[in-house]
């Protein structure tokens, strides 16, 4: 309670938790406002904004409200997903490494640097190249995680490696509590909110590497995704068309996502890092 | 020997470090794309016979076969081939070795959409606009984001209160937004500058005036595109890096000893520096990929077009060539970065001094 007083009074985390539950809102109140409907043909091919249709059309001629509700919905599904997923599997290995030490430690340092060298757009190319037939947005979202953890990892390792030496941990060792007590009753909930910081940009770098894929025409078959709708407007001549409603909304969504999970990090970092605030 | 080098000893280690980073990234990019269904060697087998006669696919096909030693090749020169006239697969550990063989000697085969043409050419050829775009970007970027954090960071106030979301929004922009904006705006509306590609049709890649005029020219919006980014990002991370510094007694200590702003920020901007510099390496990675999207917004002839029209055509030499090259790039980067950190890290340097 007091933290969320705390949180309330930085102008930052306003604006961006207020961004951030907007575009949530559109995203999950949308389809009960207007009918969302991205296969039918409402209209010609890139009309401009009209009373009947808010943004427009496509070059399909699909209604662009429609396509951005959807869009927007798919690309906060892949966050959300790619985020948890990430999180997770960088959360488990940094705070085990963090807090083993030893030769499992250094194994599991030198596999997440490994990775995180090598860009994860390369190893994202290439999964995404393989499984082409059946390319779902679950299964992107999954690949997403699956190759974004490392610097959470990383991240996570340095912190539990700090607690390892405190006199709790060490009492709870000698109580006979197991590796995986410590780690999840004694170390993680020193850091949760670390870990939820984490989560944050983790969602983030999720939606960009989504839109990314797309932009490279490696996005999901079987929805419309924010960047999918960039690919499309930039494939099908929008630029040259000067049809701007079909790709400028959906760039103001996704930097307007992405913008709100940065400052919500950064106001959040300001709170539970004192040093910071002045 | 290396025991009185501290520093040789460090970049020894990090060029062994490398190389089997370099090891576990060519087998990543071998395995991974044979994981899926859409297997590389069968994707090629379909690609290649269509639209073509019987015959000429049967060659070209078997060209392909024993240019990667997919298949075993008996001594005579001819494919093997089982009862029912299909090749006999190498195994994939087979293939494995092969490929290394390959790589090390720079072989990439050769490309199927632009057939007879290697994919070593290829690169070649868009290799230079992507090393022109993106090494002087960062470096530049790098630079320009560092200190304007650290004055952000020593100067607060208005010019802190401005810079601080601005650099956020930058970083937010994903590079392919901002770089369609930018050719929206400043290509197609305004017609500042040309949209798409790196330099006029009638022209050729050649060490010459008009060339060269030409280029700069269409450089601009790609530039734009990639700099701001780089410079946000860096900026936000330089600008916490030095409100910690300011926290320091010694930053205390010379404000009370009347040392002058412009010594202070430069005492400051060094000790930030070297995690600002560790920082760069980490987020190498990533500033390249974003770089290689934006060039394919612009149209622009390096290795982004490369990898886009090589993905849209299914072209499996061509992705594996470019994304090995991009990895190799990275990867040297990062070395380069890490040994700049050997000669810099004072903990190094010191060591080396008294010669433990």
């Amino acid at each position: 309670m007091r933290l969320l007083k705390q949180l309330l009074k930085s102008p930052f985390f306003v604006l961006g938790a207020g961004l951030f539950l907007l575009t949530l809102s559109i995203g999950l109140l949308g389809p009960s406002f207007t009918n969302v409907d991205v296969n039918t043909r409402a209209g010609l091919a890139y009309m401009p904004p009209s009373a009947k249709h808010w943004l427009g059309t496509d070059h399909m001629g699909v209604d662009m409200i429609s396509m951005l509700v959807a869009g927007l919905r798919s690309s906060l599904y892949v966050g959300f997903l790619a985020g948890t997923v990430a999180t997770s599997v960088g959360t488990l290995i940094g705070l085990y490494g963090g807090y083993k030490g030893g030769l499992i430690d250094d194994v599991l340092t030198v596999g997440t640097n490994l990775f995180l060298v090598i860009p994860s757009l390369i190893v994202l190319i290439l999964l995404s190249a393989s499984v082409e037939n059946g390319r779902s947005l679950t299964l992107i979202a999954l690949i997403i995680g699956c190759t974004t953890w490392t610097w959470s990892a990383r991240a996570v390792r340095a912190q539990a490696a700090s607690l390892r030496n405190r006199d709790h941990v060490a009492l709870a060792r000698i109580n006979g509590f197991g590796t995986l007590g410590i780690v999840f009753f004694h170390i993680m909930p020193y850091l949760l909110s670390y870990i939820f910081m984490v989560f944050i940009l983790q969602m983030a770098a999720g939606i960009l590497s989504e839109a990314s894929l797309s932009m490279l025409g490696l996005g999901p078959y079987d929805s419309v995704s924010l960047g999918k709708i960039l690919n499309e407007a930039k494939t099908n001549e929008a630029l040259t068309d000067g049809a701007w409603w079909a790709f400028a909304p959906a760039m103001v969504l996704i930097t307007t996502i992405v913008f709100s999970l940065y400052i919500i990090n950064t106001s959040l970092e300001g709170v539970f890092n004192p040093r910071l605030r002045k | 020997m290396l025991k009185n080098r501290p520093t040789l000893a460090y970049i020894v280690g990090r060029a062994g470090w490398y190389a089997v980073t370099f090891f576990v990234a060519i087998t990543v990019n071998f395995f991974l794309p044979r994981l899926g269904d859409a297997n590389p060697v069968d994707t090629i087998m379909a690609k290649v016979s269509e639209g073509l006669d019987a015959t000429s696919a049967k060659a070209k096909e078997e060209a392909y076969l024993k240019e990667f030693d997919l298949v075993e090749v008996d001594p005579t020169g001819k494919v093997k081939r089982d009862a029912q006239g299909k090749p006999v697969r190498t195994s994939l550990g087979h293939q494995f070795v092969n490929y290394l063989g390959m790589s090390v000697r720079f072989d990439l085969g050769s490309s199927i959409l632009q057939h007879p043409k290697r994919v070593s050419e290829i690169i070649k050829a868009a290799l230079p606009w992507t090393l022109a775009l993106q090494l002087p970007t960062i470096v530049l970027g790098w630079l320009i984001g560092n200190g304007l954090g650290a004055l952000a960071a020593y100067r607060r106030g208005v010019f802190d209160k401005l810079m601080y979301p601005l650099a956020l929004l930058a970083s937010a922009v994903p590079a392919f937004c901002f770089g369609m904006l930018l050719v929206y705006v400043f290509g197609i509306r305004l017609e500042w500058f040309p949209a798409v590609g790196g330099y006029d049709d009638g022209l050729t890649p050649e060490l010459s005036f008009a060339f060269f005029r030409s280029a700069s020219y269409y450089y601009v919006l790609p530039f734009a595109s990639v700099f701001s980014i780089v410079v946000g990002g860096q900026a936000i991370g330089m600008r916490s890096m030095c409100i910690y510094e300011l926290g320091t007694d010694y930053v205390k200590y010379a404000k009370l000893l009347g040392i002058t702003e412009s010594k202070i920020l430069f005492y400051m901007f060094r000790n930030a520096m070297l995690p600002q510099l560790t920082g760069l390496a980490l987020a190498l990675g990533t500033m390249v990929a974003g770089a290689l999207i934006a060039e394919m917004i612009f149209s622009y002839p390096g290795l982004g077009m490369a990898v886009l029209t090589a993905i849209q055509g299914n072209d499996y030499p061509l992705i594996s060539g470019c994304t090995l090259l991009v990895t190799v790039c990275v990867l040297c980067a990062n070395f380069s970065v890490d040994v700049l950190v050997g000669f810099l890290d004072p903990r190094i340097r010191a060591a080396r001094q008294t010669g433990k």
